[in-house]
């Protein structure tokens, strides 16, 4: 009886530690579902959703504290990944949160620019380049559009400008059926 | 007799080829302005090496290639760049690009022509030279050709195929170029094979050409080349696609995303290594290429074209019939409609062809899929369209991956047999940009995230050290002050000799305090001793992400145009 | 704009539809030869009752009416109907069935190309399960003439009127025959004792039969069926039956008996070749008509219905998104490993 007792007890603590080592051992880094919705997200970090980033929406989501419908720039398509992802209803952006606007990246003009820093503060993503005094420029492949280096500007120089398809990134349309051919063009 | 293999599916629509090879090659003459697009090519756009004003020389360099993987562009005759500016591209998109536009002199004048002596040079330097003199793949994928001279892993590369199957409807470029300038063709082939240490050469030419056969095979009689082979092939819709003319004369498949020299075989057109030969002999970069006008045109003929010359002055040539109502760039199957017949000849431009309401009927109305499998019987690529199709339709783009979309080489075999008339290739065309564009989309946001994090990272340790240089001076200070508090009150113990008062005490216990802070701080400084390896390795990445950005600044410098129209 | 590929192959549904029923034509003129004009009655009646359902439910469905009812789908859905139910049925079962097929079985799952199942069995199943006895009224060869056939189809004569001349198939009366006379009964005995047999199968029915093969050899010869379906769905039958007529001769029919005494051959060359709900995939046809065969044997030689090729059909239909996702053909320079597997 003892000795049944003994071993129950010595199985337990070998697998208690095992275990233990285990979820040391290959403890999963972060919360999976919080990597998960911020994957979705379109790491603008602009903060329109109330929160200073998308990581921090991301944990607020998923800790039940924000809804699915406050990120502009993911648009329509990015609440409806989420609701995919969370098995929620889709529901139409939440209007106090902003709009779903073309994609844009910032555009310093050089000539204004006085060198102040303030955008470079501003900027979430380091897409801002220029020393103290010296002129400023956008990186507009780092840019993500998220505006925030605007407001603080002191000489207003700093502009959204849309960005334009070009050949490369030109998309062939969803086909649908003609009703008319196009008439012809040529001159 | 060789032993062919065969790929599955193919179609065989009606080849419209005779009216175009009735007579010779005819030279188109240069126009009055040249607009040529600087990104000719797959890879980077070449960085513009001319100004307005400028005046350039035949074959002058004036686009220099922007890394490797991309080719140079040239001025295909004399005269004065008028304006580097954005103008419309032979594209289906109809959007402007960066073009050179140059008002030439009509005296075509030549610059400096050198024969290469790839013999005596370093292969590497051979195709710098080939990269810079502008050669591209002339089959129509564009693909810079010097990327592909390069021996696989083993040093040596087993069959070099050469393609001169041109299997697409109207199109007889190929054909026409291998009647009349064989010769140079084996020149160039035997240039490459040299190149990549190829073993034997396959030149694969469908069997409805059988004057190109005569006289490929009297050249390389005559050039006294050993193991180059002629081999007719049976004429069959796609068998001029690389993909499938490797098939058929090496039984090999190379596999999409695969490269071909991993597999031992590499395959490049007739017109490439013609503009090998051209390149190497004598010393004349790629400014011209043998486009066929057909379709809708009174006389239609192949015609050697300048790189840069309006569709239009080429078309006129032929004489286009008055409902022409359409310019397509290649053949019927695969070609892409021109926005205008403004448009520049390009080195992609095998064949202007000019439609019409009569020649190309717009297909019946689209009935639903049956499921018939005609689809599936017809693809080169083995791969099942209407499923493709259904989720291309449905934008389930993950599913379509999963059936290999990639796969699929939109050679136009399952829309052609489909008895729904469903525009199949238009669903992939659709998918394929789609998730190309998603796929941008995500990198850009990892990067977002990257550089958000990294920038987090960065505030906090600052923050983290200026606290710690503020706790610094305020102790410092406080010792100062405590220095001097101690000698004041050390002088006046003589007289009054208080003792040390608790207040005094608390005191210097929190500047103890803070002292000892600092030291432990000096002695652990934030980040530039002892460290762990994978801080090192934190490091290593972050300095790389800065010379990253960098990067990104200097390609930022080149300028910033708008669109035209 | 359109976009490539210009040049389009001279081919429309329409244009497969009407061979389809093109290449019946020879089984319907053994059918008139061997059973009377009742057949032909049938098939107008099933013709008019298919092209107006289907022209009101396209009008509901505020789908362009002339575009879809000119491809021949409803004419296709609607002459397999008539051939596979009885030729003497009253005329508003045949109407009925129709209207089944083409606004349940094909428009409510979302019209051409969409059903998962099979129009012509579902509407055939439906009724085999709720008239059962009408459903077994098949004429004896040369029994009735065409007016009282025309009066069967439409005045529902006197049930003793109607036992005289009909009678049910061969396949039909053996089965029976087998299950009630339990093991005193052989397949000799039973086919010596009716005056329904031919020379190999049903008395003209074998003929029939022979019509459907030629007819669906020539639309193998035009392409517009593979070999896949009709082989695979004959050589299993005739295995299956072949086996079990060697092994237990005195209870179960010859192959021969199998494929020309009822509606095999139909089914080989025009039911089970249904593009929309068969199997797609060259592996996947062989797995898809072999497994109707099966269900269609084991159906014949123990089930309680006369023939279960309906119920095969409509069985290895559910089946046929999960045969083609495992029977993907591997794709140019792929192999097998990377196909896409849930
Ligand atoms: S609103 Fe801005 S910060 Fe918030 S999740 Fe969207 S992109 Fe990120
Ligand atoms: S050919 Fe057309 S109708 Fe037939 S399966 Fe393919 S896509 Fe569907
Ligand atoms: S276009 Fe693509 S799917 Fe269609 S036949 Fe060609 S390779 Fe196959």
């Amino acid at each position: 009886m003892l000795t049944a007792i003994l071993v129950m007890a010595l199985g337990a603590v070998v697998l208690g530690a095992a275990l233990g080592y285990a979820a040391v051992r290959f403890r999963v880094q972060g919360d999976p579902l919080v990597e998960k919705i911020d994957a979705v997200l379109p790491q603008t970090q602009c903060g329109q959703c109330g929160f200073p980033g998308c990581k921090p929406y991301a944990q607020a989501i998923a800790k039940g504290e924000a809804d699915i419908n406050q990120c502009p720039p993911g648009g329509e398509e990015g609440i409806r990944k989420l609701a995919d992802l969370l098995g929620r209803e889709v529901k139409p952006l939440s209007a106090e949160h902003g709009v779903e606007k073309p994609k844009a990246v910032a555009f310093i003009d050089e000539q204004i620019c006085i060198g102040c820093t303030l955008c470079i503060q501003a900027c979430p993503v380091d897409a801002i380049v220029g020393a103290a005094k010296q002129m400023h420029t956008v990186i507009a492949a780092q840019c993500t559009g998220c505006e925030l280096c605007v407001p603080p500007c002191p000489v207003n120089c700093i502009s959204m400008q849309p960005i334009v398809e070009t050949v490369e990134t030109w998309k062939w349309k969803y086909p649908i059926i003609e009703i008319k051919p196009a008439p012809a063009r040529i001159s | 007799m060789r032993q062919l293999f065969d790929f599955n599916g193919g179609v065989k629509p009606d080849y419209h080829k005779d009216a175009s090879v009735q007579r010779p090659i005819a030279v188109s003459p240069a126009p009055a302005f040249l607009v040529i697009p600087l990104h000719q090519s797959i890879g980077g756009t070449p960085r513009p090496l001319v100004a307005p004003g400028d005046h350039v020389l035949k074959g002058q360099r004036i686009g220099a290639a922007d890394g490797n993987l991309s080719a140079a562009v040239h001025a295909s005759t004399s005269g004065t760049v008028s304006a580097v500016e954005m103008r419309r591209m032979p594209h289906p998109s109809g959007l402007s690009a960066l073009c050179v536009v140059i008002e030439t002199d009509g005296k075509d004048e030549w610059g400096e022509r050198q024969p290469f002596d790839y013999r005596n040079r370093p292969r590497e330097e051979t195709r710098d030279y080939l990269r810079d003199a502008g050669i591209v793949g002339l089959g129509g994928a564009v693909f810079p050709s010097h990327l592909k001279l390069a021996p696989g892993k083993q040093g040596s590369l087993d069959t070099l195929v050469i393609n001169g199957a041109e299997c697409e409807p109207f199109i007889t470029c190929d054909d026409l170029l291998m009647r009349e300038r064989a010769a140079g063709i084996v020149r160039g082939i035997r240039i490459m094979r040299e190149l990549l240490a190829a073993h034997r050469v396959l030149i694969g030419i469908e069997d409805n050409k059988p004057q190109a056969i005569a006289a490929m095979q009297a050249a390389v009689s005559g050039s006294g080349e050993s193991d180059m082979e002629i081999v007719a092939i049976p004429t069959r819709y796609p068998a001029g696609g690389a993909k499938q003319l490797i098939r058929v004369l090496t039984g090999i498949e190379v596999p999409h995303g695969k490269r071909s020299t991993d597999y031992g075989v590499q395959c490049f057109n007739v017109g490439t290594a013609y503009a090998i030969h051209e390149a190497i002999d004598l010393g004349q970069p790629l400014i011209s290429r043998i486009v066929t006008v057909a379709g809708n045109v009174a006389a239609p003929r192949n015609y050697e074209v300048l790189l840069g010359t309006p569709m239009r002055a080429v078309m006129a040539l032929a004489e286009p019939l008055p409902d022409t109502d359409r310019i397509i760039m290649g053949g019927p199957m695969m070609g892409v409609p021109m926005p205008g017949d403004e448009v520049p000849v390009v080195k992609a431009t095998n064949c202007i062809l000019a439609g019409s309401r009569k020649l190309f009927p717009p297909p019946p109305p689209e009935m639903p899929c049956i499921r018939c499998g005609e689809c599936a019987k017809a693809c080169p690529a083995d791969l099942q369209p209407f499923e493709l199709y259904w989720f291309a339709r449905a934008k389930i783009f993950g599913k379509a991956q999963e059936y290999h979309l990639f796969d699929c080489i939109e050679c136009g075999c399952c829309a052609y047999v489909c008895p729904s008339r469903i525009p199949l290739v238009d669903y992939y065309r659709f998918a394929k940009s789609e998730i190309w564009a998603r796929e941008a989309e995500k990198e850009a946001a990892d990067k977002a995230r990257e550089h958000y994090e990294f920038r987090q990272q960065r505030e906090e340790r600052e923050k983290q050290e200026k606290a710690a240089r503020l706790a610094a001076k305020t102790a410092a200070g406080r010792e100062k002050a405590a220095v001097a508090l101690a000698s004041v009150t050390s002088a006046e113990s003589a007289t009054a000799a208080p003792a040390a008062s608790p207040e005094e005490d608390a005191k210097k216990a929190l500047i103890a305090a803070a002292l000892a802070r600092a030291r432990a701080q000096q002695a652990q400084p934030a980040n530039t001793t002892g460290l762990t390896p994978e801080q090192e390795a934190e490091i290593a990445a972050i300095e790389a992400r800065r010379a990253a950005m960098r990067e990104e600044i200097r390609k930022q410098a080149r300028p910033h145009l708008p669109p035209d129209n | 704009m359109t976009n490539s590929p210009y040049l389009l192959k001279p081919a429309s549904v329409q244009s497969i539809m009407l061979r389809v029923l093109a290449a019946l034509l020879p089984g319907i003129a053994a059918y008139v030869w061997f059973f009377g004009a009742a057949i032909l009655v049938q098939i107008a009646l099933a013709t008019v009752a298919a092209l107006a359902a289907e022209a009101l439910i396209l009008k509901l469905r505020d789908k362009p009416v002339m575009l879809f009812l000119t491809d021949g789908s409803a004419l296709v859905t609607a002459w397999l109907i008539a051939l596979s139910l009885p030729p003497l049925v009253p005329w508003w079962l045949t109407v009925l069935a129709v209207a089944i097929a083409i606004i349940v079985a094909k428009h409510l799952y979302g019209g051409l190309g969409q059903n998962p199942f099979n129009p012509a069995m579902v509407a055939f199943a439906l009724m085999i399960v709720a008239y059962p006895q009408l459903m077994s009224h098949w004429p004896l060869p040369g029994a009735a003439t065409f007016t009282q056939q025309w009066q069967m189809i439409f005045h529902a004569l006197a049930p003793e009127t109607l036992d005289a001349l009909t009678s049910a198939t061969p396949l039909d009366a053996l089965r029976t025959a087998l299950h009630t006379q339990g093991t005193t009964a052989s397949v000799a005995s039973v086919l010596a004792g009716n005056g329904n047999i031919g020379q190999f199968a049903g008395r003209g029915w074998e003929w029939v039969a022979g019509g459907y093969l030629l007819g669906g050899l020539w639309m193998l010869q035009q392409r517009i069926i593979t070999w896949h379906l009709p082989a695979a769905f004959l050589a299993t039958l005739f295995a299956l039956s072949g086996a079990a007529s060697l092994a237990d001769g005195a209870h179960h029919a010859g192959p021969l008996f199998h494929l020309f005494g009822g509606g095999a051959m139909l089914a080989a060359f025009f039911i089970i070749t249904d593009p929309v709900s068969a199997a797609t995939t060259p592996k996947g046809k062989l797995i898809f008509a072999a497994g109707i065969a099966l269900i269609t044997w084991i159906i014949r030689s123990f089930g309680a219905y006369p023939d279960g090729i309906a119920f095969g059909v409509l069985l290895m239909n559910i089946a046929v998104p999960l045969i083609d996702m495992y029977t993907q053909p591997a794709v140019f320079g792929h192999k097998k490993e990377d196909m896409p597997h849930e």
